[in-house]
């Protein structure tokens, strides 16, 4: 062992010394590229990988805002939210979901197959997450849960809020929620935050068109949870940001009246505010009960209302299309005099029919109305007077005028599902039909049959505009938030306030930026005045159906718009209308204002398949309008208060 | 050799010997241990659990041992070497035969009071036989093949008992401990160029024999994105967490990917990244400086030692615990592929703080017996 001599050791440390030296110079790089890597990844790098660990750590359940509420004019809350008891289950802290679902068909009311899609819900979702098993139970059913809830691991009972409506006299104005569907996801981009378990979103009416606005903004429950998604702690929560509460113009008191008057038949009533265009009620029969959608509306309650042929779904007020009938000679009589076409003086003989190139119009009394002069043409609606009348006139004069008066055109900006409707002349029938016009349709529509299509927000309108003097309004739903008082408004706060201060006309117009849409005003107040006899005076349409009290006295024009034409057989029959099939009865219109020596409101009353306007839609208005005008002073009062001292 | 056998047992000496320890060495490893302590605590989640509690009993009964070791005679290891590395083949046998098996692979023998990893004393083993080889035959008969022929059995024997457990992590750290000795001793370049030719070659055969995980870990390793939640997700939890330590990182006890079980495995190999996540750039830089301070020292040891094994083992150990920190760290900053290679002392594990208290008592002995000479 000793036989090594100094020379071998000293050869041996000089390579091994030498090579060290490499491996020493190795390492040194080696280091240099560990000490790289650390400041790559802790310093230049960090914030990625810092909010790249809070994603792993952090996992949010976004919380339903509370929806915004909608109010009536008073304050009365027509959408509300309403406590509901839910129950949420938790598919992490379930020892057995089969299980569970086992024991809870014994508790809740849970149909097989609503087990098999919440199955399926679940699957698709991690575990962690929360499915709700059932969003509306009864207070029974709730406190059954509680009771049994230890052998129940995995359930959350939960006090949730959801959209309540107090009754269904709305269901239309205001539309319904329900639940976010795959198309909402797609369309409505608002959404993209707000897909949460439970929110509903406004499918129909304001709901609908509010919906943004009255969503709010979601809150959260932020945990942190470990890399097996177990939640650990609560970190932090948000209740998010309540949706908007809107106030409309609408008074509920009268929406129920509405709709306790239209409770047998089909139709729509719409009341407005002559001077600002607010609609105090707008109700369509029949209604349907929005609190079936918050939920998911059953399936035979929604065969029901969709195949029902008086179609509930539907809001008639501004989505059903009729003609106006003899509600629109009030327009032909206006526009012939604004047109100095004809004289209110020219008289017309009526002996039932007129014969026109060879063919017969009837009027719709067989007997005739012997010689009538336009106040008494319009009293009682002689066809024959107006068929002169539009025949003098021709149909694209009538058209601008009926236009002015707000046909043909959408009310409200607040309805998707509003229609527009027709106010046909020459060029539109070249246009949609590619035809030219005839005489004939002149002379239909001058009474309002034909192409005419309109409303029951439209003939509001136009009836509200020809009350209040023939100047323009904007109606409107939606009380804004720092209440405006419009124009006309203005004027007549103003000649409330200074009764001895008689302004010309054009002092009004120039002073208060007024509208007018008529040339000469006298023609305006010819047409009320006729109105006026129409409803009280004998021979009357709607004379029946007058108030004697002054204080509730109206003026109104009835119409009945033709299904189905009749026969000359039918008419030599003398055919009544209640002897025909419901399907081919006529509609029944009418339009009047209120009170006839102060006006301040107008109303329009349709009833689908009425017969004759002063039988079936007059007796309707008459009801409304008494009610309307006991709650005038109440609604002037709460106009005063919203606009503050302004008015 | 009777004339030192005497100064062994003499209690005086043993207190004069106390001075020739390297204190450096000794308060950065103890210091090494204290943290490794702490760091073993927090992956417990802030508790003195079965895995902190044992962690820390065993360095303190492997850091005895290692200070027991740095008074043995740096001869009493060059003697004994060839019968340690004998020893250690037979266990390695052995596990063959009796070992614990574990997660598909047999690697432990169950000695009751712990379960023994031979593999991992192997490390040391394998440096001391080679450095007591190359200490034995004299430089001219370095390059003769009839001379490399011992070396290569050596190192092959270990290497495929340890590949074959599998555990292909310490078989490559086994295996390049062994080439660094053989190749500090003065074997040519040319005959370490023939033998990477050799596996070059030899690669796709050998490749075929890799076990499926073994395979997915490297193409893992190659596009970790590749697969996020499956082998890829250790890689990218550990960048993770490192990388969101920031700075200063985010405090003792406060590693949110540790403490939420985002981070894998961090009792042992991924305990860097725990460390490095709770103490930020800071912490690891010094921690890379406290294992670097510990290799200097190893080699500084090499340098002042007078005998040929001992200037071998200091150096080859120097090298090879360098090696075991690199690998580890590149693993877990994603610079290497997952290969399951322990970070010496701060990891949980009883038989690789073994090895390294053992390997870091005979470089002590080393410094301490500088100047004997040794047969």
């Amino acid at each position: 062992m000793l036989s090594f001599n100094s020379s071998n050791i000293v050869s041996k440390t000089k390579t091994i010394s030498r090579r060290m030296f490499l491996i020493s110079s190795f390492k040194a790089v080696v280091l240099i590229g560990i000490f790289g890597r650390l400041a790559s990844l802790q310093i230049n790098n960090s914030s990625k990988y810092r909010s790249l660990a809070d994603k792993n750590r952090f996992r949010e359940t976004k919380i339903a805002p509370p929806r915004g509420i909608i109010e009536d004019f008073f304050g009365n809350e027509i959408a509300s939210n309403n406590k509901i008891y839910q129950l949420h289950i938790i598919p992490d802290s379930t020892p057995d979901v089969d299980e569970l679902f086992f024991r809870l068909k014994n508790i809740i009311d849970l149909s097989p197959r609503k087990i098999f899609l919440l199955k399926k819900k679940i699957s698709k979702k991690k575990s962690w997450d929360t499915t709700i098993i059932s969003d509306n139970l009864t207070w029974g059913e709730f406190s059954k849960v509680n009771l049994f809830l230890h052998e129940l691991q995995g359930v959350q009972p939960t006090v949730s809020i959801a959209r309540f409506y107090a009754d269904n006299s709305s269901s239309h104005a205001i539309g319904y929620v329900s639940e976010i569907s795959p198309n909402d996801l797609r369309t409505k981009t608002y959404l993209q935050n707000l897909n949460i378990e439970g929110v509903a979103i406004g499918k129909t009416g304001l709901e609908s068109s509010l919906d943004e606005q009255m969503l709010g903004s979601p809150g959260y429950l932020r945990y942190e949870v470990n890399a097996y998604g177990k939640k650990v702690k609560k970190v932090a929560t948000d209740a998010g940001l309540k949706g908007k509460t809107f106030r409309t113009t609408l008074d509920q008191n009268i929406q129920i009246l509405s709709t306790e008057a239209l409770q047998d038949v089909s139709g729509a009533i719409c009341v407005m505010d002559i001077y600002n265009g607010d609609i105090i009620s707008m109700v369509s029969s029949p209604n349907f009960n929005p609190n079936s959608f918050v939920h998911g509306v059953k399936n035979n309650e929604w065969k029901e209302l969709t195949e029902n042929i008086d179609k509930p779904m539907l809001n008639k007020a501004v989505s059903g299309l009729y003609p106006p009938g003899s509600t629109i000679k009030t327009l032909t009589a206006l526009s012939a005099l604004e047109n100095d076409i004809v004289s209110p003086k020219l008289i017309v003989h009526c002996k039932g029919y007129i014969d026109l190139h060879g063919e017969r119009y009837h009027c719709w009394k067989k007997k005739g109305h012997g010689s009538v002069s336009m106040r008494t043409a319009l009293k009682k609606s002689c066809d024959v007077y107006f068929y002169e009348v539009s025949r003098k006139l021709g149909i694209d004069r009538l058209s601008v005028t009926a236009k002015k008066f707000g046909l043909g055109k959408k009310v409200l900006q607040n309805y998707d599902e509003e229609k527009a409707g027709v106010v046909p002349n020459t060029r539109w029938k070249k246009r949609e039909l590619g035809k030219n016009w005839y005489l004939g349709e002149t002379l239909h529509s001058g009474i309002g049959q034909g192409y005419f299509l309109t409303t029951p927000l439209q003939l509001s309108l136009m009836t509200a505009q020809i009350a209040n003097g023939g100047f323009k309004i904007e109606p409107r739903i939606l009380v804004e938030d720092n209440d405006k008082v419009g124009d006309l408004q203005k004027y007549l706060n103003h000649k409330s306030t200074t009764p001895g201060n008689v302004m010309s006309l054009t002092d009004q117009i120039y002073n208060f930026n007024l509208q007018p849409l008529f040339r000469n005003q006298e023609n305006i107040n010819l047409v009320k005045d006729a109105m006026f006899a129409a409803t009280n005076e004998v021979g009357g349409t709607s004379y029946r159906s007058r108030h004697k009290e002054k204080k509730f006295r109206f003026a109104g024009k009835t119409g009945s718009s033709q299904i189905k034409r009749f026969t000359e057989k039918q008419r030599e029959a003398e055919i009544k209308q209640k002897d025909i099939t419901y399907l081919e009865r006529d509609h029944a219109w009418f339009v009047a204002f209120a009170p006839v020596q102060d006006p301040q409101y107008a109303i329009s009353v349709l009833v689908e398949h009425g017969g004759s306007g002063s039988s079936a839609a007059a007796p309707i208005a008459k009801k409304i309008i008494k009610r309307v005008i006991e709650r005038h002073e109440i609604r002037i009062a709460q106009k005063k208060k919203l606009s503050g001292k302004n008015i | 050799m009777l004339y030192t056998r005497s100064s062994f047992h003499s209690s005086f000496d043993i207190r004069n010997k106390l001075f020739d320890l390297d204190f450096t060495l000794f308060f950065s490893i103890l210091l090494l241990g204290v943290i490794s302590i702490f760091a073993q605590y927090s992956s417990s989640g802030g508790q003195f659990d079965y895995y902190s509690k044992s962690h820390a009993i065993r360095f303190l009964v492997f850091f005895i041992f290692f200070l027991t070791i740095s008074f043995v005679n740096i001869r009493f290891w060059n003697d004994y070497s060839v019968l340690i590395f004998i020893i250690l083949i037979l266990l390695l046998v052995a596990v063959k035969f009796f070992g614990v098996q574990s997660q598909g692979s047999r690697r432990w023998i169950n000695l009751f009071v712990f379960n023994l990893q031979p593999s991992e004393l192997m490390k040391i083993g394998i440096i001391l036989f080679l450095s007591n080889y190359y200490h034995k035959i004299s430089s001219g008969d370095v390059n003769k093949l009839r001379y490399l022929f011992y070396p290569s059995i050596a190192l092959l024997v270990p290497f495929m008992l340890v590949l074959t457990q599998p555990d292909l992590g310490t078989a490559i750290l086994i295996l390049i401990s062994g080439v660094v000795i053989t190749w500090l001793s003065g074997v040519k370049w040319r005959i370490f160029a023939y033998l990477s030719g050799l596996c070059i070659i030899l690669a796709p055969i050998g490749i075929s024999f890799l076990k499926p995980y073994q395979k997915s870990r490297i193409l893992t390793f190659l596009n970790p994105d590749s697969d996020p939640l499956g082998a890829g997700y250790q890689i990218i939890q550990s960048k993770i967490a490192i990388g969101s330590g920031g700075m200063f990182g985010k405090g003792f006890l406060n590693g949110s990917q540790a403490y939420l079980n985002f981070l894998p495995e961090k009792h042992t190999d991924f305990i860097f990244t725990l460390y490095s996540e709770e103490f930020g750039f800071m912490g690891s830089a010094f921690m890379v400086f406290l294992y670097f301070l510990i290799t200097f020292r190893i080699t500084r040891i090499g340098n002042y030692t007078r005998s040929i094994f001992g200037k071998l083992y200091c150096y080859g150990f120097a090298t090879a615990f360098f090696i075991y920190v690199a690998v580890n760290m590149s693993m877990v900053l994603g610079l290497l592929p997952i290969v399951g290679a322990p970070l010496p002392i701060l990891s949980y594990g009883g038989s690789s703080m073994l090895a390294m208290m053992f390997g870091l008592g005979i470089v002590m002995s080393c410094n301490v017996y500088k100047n004997s000479t040794v047969g």
